[in-house]
């Protein structure tokens, strides 16, 4: 059985998906429009509105947080609307059901599905528009709507007539929206696949890009948050009186997750919160520590209840009867998102309205729970989404939204909410941990003739979004299966509840299951004596995307010649978000110290909408899976993080980032994700890499001396 | 007692207690945005600014240590995106997210006000401090050595 996570979320959770095409206009984006627009602004469907004074705005119904919808989110209408880039602006969606995400069935940014979910949708909703337009010019000019062509905001007719969007729009919005348009051949696009600039870098390089953290709203006040040391904890008394006494403080406040000081400013407010004495009921959470949360994960593999994620002819049976056998553990640890700007929200409620402004990468459900947490309706809640200084899966969260809405109406004023980044790290929704235990047999001709994949790790998706105990989550058996021929397979997963929140990380369980998948497959190679690209090419059958990737990414790393001296290679492979991807690492290792001197990557993602943006995806989620590949995990000790800042959870610096070459593939396939695959695919090939310079295998991230000692 | 320090050319008058650090000062009693927080401890480098013209860590910067100095934020470098660093930064579609490009822009500035010609290593040491979550490492390199062929084009 291959459960998607498209069938899963769409079935189980919130909102239902389908392709919606935009029928309906949200009241909201009208409001937000007039704002930004001169004239009136009309509305011809839920992705286009055209002002009189011809300002042509497109929205985006997904979160700018780095990967580049604001750009390519609007290309792909602009390509059908048959409209310039340079005269359009852009404005991110409202939470409204029309801008839902079929893929993961909420108006969500995440999973790598904003191309995907808005490829045919996006561009059906500019041409959509360009009918309209087209149309109302031809009832204008009394003549046939096939005389008439829509070029670059102005639509032509018979006899050198013309007319701009602008002054058609009016009509045009009144115009039913045809339900039935031709979509271009992409032979035909102009601006999709293209490398275009993004519209939003002018404003991130002389500080006018609005995050979060910049908001204002008039009368606004500043909070700080003193929360639990140990996460889940909660408050049993505290004394604010020193806090209440210190300079510009209006007030102190309980909230649900702790002790709030609001001031005139920040930095007053941050400077009281240092002075509240709390005291908490810490709560179960405090008898929490990482090693004993890895031995409750180890007696849970052995003991608990299996899921079966897919089986193939009997492995074990076949395990049971080999003589050549290969059995390995693997261990991945927490990790924190570690967004380069704290989480912070600003909420005004009063007189029963809140509005919410802000960070966020799930709109919808910032809307639900800020309802469900103040007692009001969701169409009580006004919200806008500013840039996100990075999301990563944490912006999926909403505990600082409603954090800052429960300020708000504590005080009865807007209040800007700002973390620390000691509040950031020490109470995310961590990546959880995992173990992976593998066996295989190998045949007379050393090719595997049986395995067996077992995961054990926590539930993300029991947590978010409900899903029932003892059923299959989808976003824990990503990139299980991986696509070498192996006549009998069984994969199962385990689920344990370690006790601490965990949530999604970039690439999800991609980078779990990737990094135990391809160091096993490398470590059979090894038993085989085989050449590690050559066995899993031996491996791949007739999966021709599979190949190529692979058989790319080892020409452009010359994995056939000998790597320069003292440096070794290693290779990895995967499909993830309908992308398919290798990579290959060269490194030296110097006193059990890892230096990464230059990562190929191939990718295959089918067709591409901005590959300038494709590229510095992949140098990202390279980089950001580089972090964690060497330096990074969250540990837990008497119930607390011990890691506080940058110093002891250290993410990649400029000098330790290599040249990374990437290579993509030109391809007429439907497009794949790209935000995220490469996070995953970078650290088993950094392993193999050590394994082919010391002989020794890592199984446990991160590769720190430590590990590689151990090992 | 007010603290006088010039923000980007300007004189201006700050009110806020002297231990308060600069970046609170510069973005919430002065007003502007482009300076962000990322630690408060000195390791990210997204709060950089100049202060007679070396880069500071205005997170670890008291508002009384600026009196009667020169400070100069993002915005200094130009509002319509004309110094080579922001252009070579657009041309090389450096930032993502963005958040710590601010921070960026302000230790490449101050390199190339020092060097017209950096090394590998000079950018290296110059950059080092400034963390970005997106991995835009390679291309700031790339557009640091584009804006300092431009700026001793044009010396």
């Amino acid at each position: 059985m291959k459960l998607s996570r498209r069938e899963f979320l769409i079935n189980t959770t919130v909102a239902g998906g389908g392709l919606v095409l935009g029928f309906h206009v949200p009241e909201l984006i009208k409001a937000v429009e007039k704002t930004l627009v001169a004239g009136t602004v009309h509305t011809p469907n839920a992705w286009v509105h055209i002002a009189d004074d011809n300002t042509v705005t497109l929205i985006s119904a997904r979160s700018e947080m780095g990967q580049g919808v604001y750009t390519s989110m609007p290309m792909l209408i602009a390509e059908e609307l048959n409209i310039d880039l340079a005269k359009i602006k852009v404005v991110i969606a409202p939470p409204d059901p029309v801008y839902t995400n079929a893929l993961l069935g909420a108006q969500i940014t995440g999973g790598s599905t904003s191309v995907r979910d808005g490829w045919e949708k996006l561009r059906i909703g500019g041409a959509q528009v360009r009918t309209m337009l087209v149309t109302a010019a031809a009832n204008e000019w009394k003549v046939d709507a096939s005389q008439c062509r829509a070029e670059n905001g102005e639509v032509f007719g018979p006899g050198g007539r013309k007319a701009t969007y602008g002054h058609l729009a009016e009509a045009a919005a009144k115009l039913p929206v045809p339900k039935d348009v031709v979509l271009k051949d992409p032979k035909d696009f102009r601006i999709v696949g293209k490398p275009v600039h993004r519209l939003d870098t002018p404003s991130k390089v002389n500080g006018t890009a609005e995050y979060g953290i910049d908001v204002k709203l008039p009368g606004m006040v500043f909070a700080s948050l003193e929360q639990c040391p140990v996460i889940g904890g909660k408050v049993k008394s505290f004394n604010a009186a020193k806090a209440q006494a210190m300079p510009g403080v209006i007030d102190v406040v309980e909230i649900s997750d702790g002790v709030a000081v609001v001031a005139s400013s920040y930095w007053q407010a941050r400077k009281a919160r240092e002075v509240l004495s709390i005291q908490w009921d810490e709560g179960p959470g405090a008898k929490l520590d990482t090693a004993s949360m890895m031995a409750g994960i180890h007696a849970a593999a052995a003991t608990a209840k299996v899921i079966s994620i897919k089986k193939t002819g009997d492995a074990a049976a076949v395990l049971a009867g080999a003589t050549k056998t290969v059995k390995a553990e693997y261990e991945l640890p927490y990790l924190a998102h570690a967004t380069m700007e704290p989480m912070n929200f600003t909420a005004d409620f009063r007189g029963g309205k809140c509005l919410l402004i802000g960070p966020t990468q799930f709109q919808q459900g910032a809307q639900g729970a800020v309802a469900a947490a103040l007692g009001i309706k969701p169409e009580d809640i006004t919200l806008k989404t500013t840039f996100l200084g990075g999301g990563f899966g944490r912006r999926l969260e909403l505990d600082f939204i409603v954090q800052a809405a429960q300020i708000s109406r504590a005080v009865g004023k807007p209040v800007k909410l700002l973390w620390t980044r000691e509040d950031d790290m020490g109470h995310d929704y961590y990546r959880p941990m995992a173990l992976h235990r593998m066996a295989a047999a190998l045949g007379a001709d050393n090719k595997p003739t049986a395995l067996t994949f077992q995961l054990t790790s926590q539930s993300v998706t029991q947590r978010a979004f409900g899903l029932a105990k003892d059923t299959l989550d989808p976003f824990m058996a990503e990139a299980a299966v991986a696509p070498y021929a192996i006549p009998n397979a069984t994969h199962d997963l385990v689920i344990h509840d370690t006790g601490l929140r965990v949530g999604y990380w970039r690439s999800v369980s991609h980078a779990l299951n990737a990094f135990a998948n391809e160091s096993f497959i490398d470590e059979l190679a090894a038993v085989a004596k085989q050449d590690p690209y050559a066995y899993r090419l031996s491996l791949l059958g007739s999966q021709p995307r599979f190949a190529n990737v692979l058989k790319l990414a080892a020409e452009k790393a010359g994995w056939g010649s000998a790597p320069p001296a003292g440096r070794s290679r290693g290779i990895a492979l995967m499909e993830g978000y309908d992308t398919y991807m290798a990579q290959v690492a060269e490194i030296s290792v110097e006193k059990n110290l890892i230096k990464v001197h230059r990562i190929v990557v191939v990718a295959d993602l089918g067709r591409m909408v901005n590959p300038d943006t494709v590229e510095a995806q992949i140098h990202s989620s390279v980089v950001f899976g580089l972090s964690a590949t060497l330096h990074d995990q969250i540990t837990l000790k008497n119930g607390r993080v011990e890691q506080t800042n940058f110093h002891d959870y250290p993410v990649l610096r400029l000098h330790e980032t290599p040249p990374i070459d990437v290579v993509l593939v030109a391809s007429t396939e439907k497009p794949g994700g790209i935000g995220e695959p490469a996070t995953a695919l970078v650290g088993p090939a950094v392993a193999n890499a050590v394994f082919a310079a010391t002989g020794k295998r890592v199984r446990k991230l991160p590769l720190t001396p430590e590990n590689i000692a151990r090992a | 007692m007010p603290t006088n320090f010039s923000l980007n050319g300007k004189i201006v008058s700050a009110k806020s207690a002297g231990d308060t650090p600069l970046l609170w000062v510069i973005r919430d009693e002065l007003g502007l945005n482009g300076t962000k927080f990322g630690c408060g401890i000195g390791q990210c480098g997204a709060c950089t600014v100049h202060v007679n013209g070396a880069p500071v860590r205005s997170c670890q910067t008291p508002l009384s240590t600026v009196e009667g100095k020169k400070v100069a934020t993002v915005e200094s470098l130009s509002t319509n995106n004309s110094h080579p660093l922001q252009k070579a930064w657009i041309a090389h579609e450096v930032p993502q997210c963005g958040y710590c490009q601010s921070g960026q822009l302000m230790s490449a500035a101050a390199l190339l006000t020092s060097k017209q010609n950096p090394t590998d290593a000079e950018i290296q040491e110059a950059m080092d401090g400034n963390l970005c979550r997106c991995g835009t490492y390679n291309r700031i390199r790339a557009a640091i050595k584009t804006a300092a062929t431009e700026m001793r084009n044009q010396a």
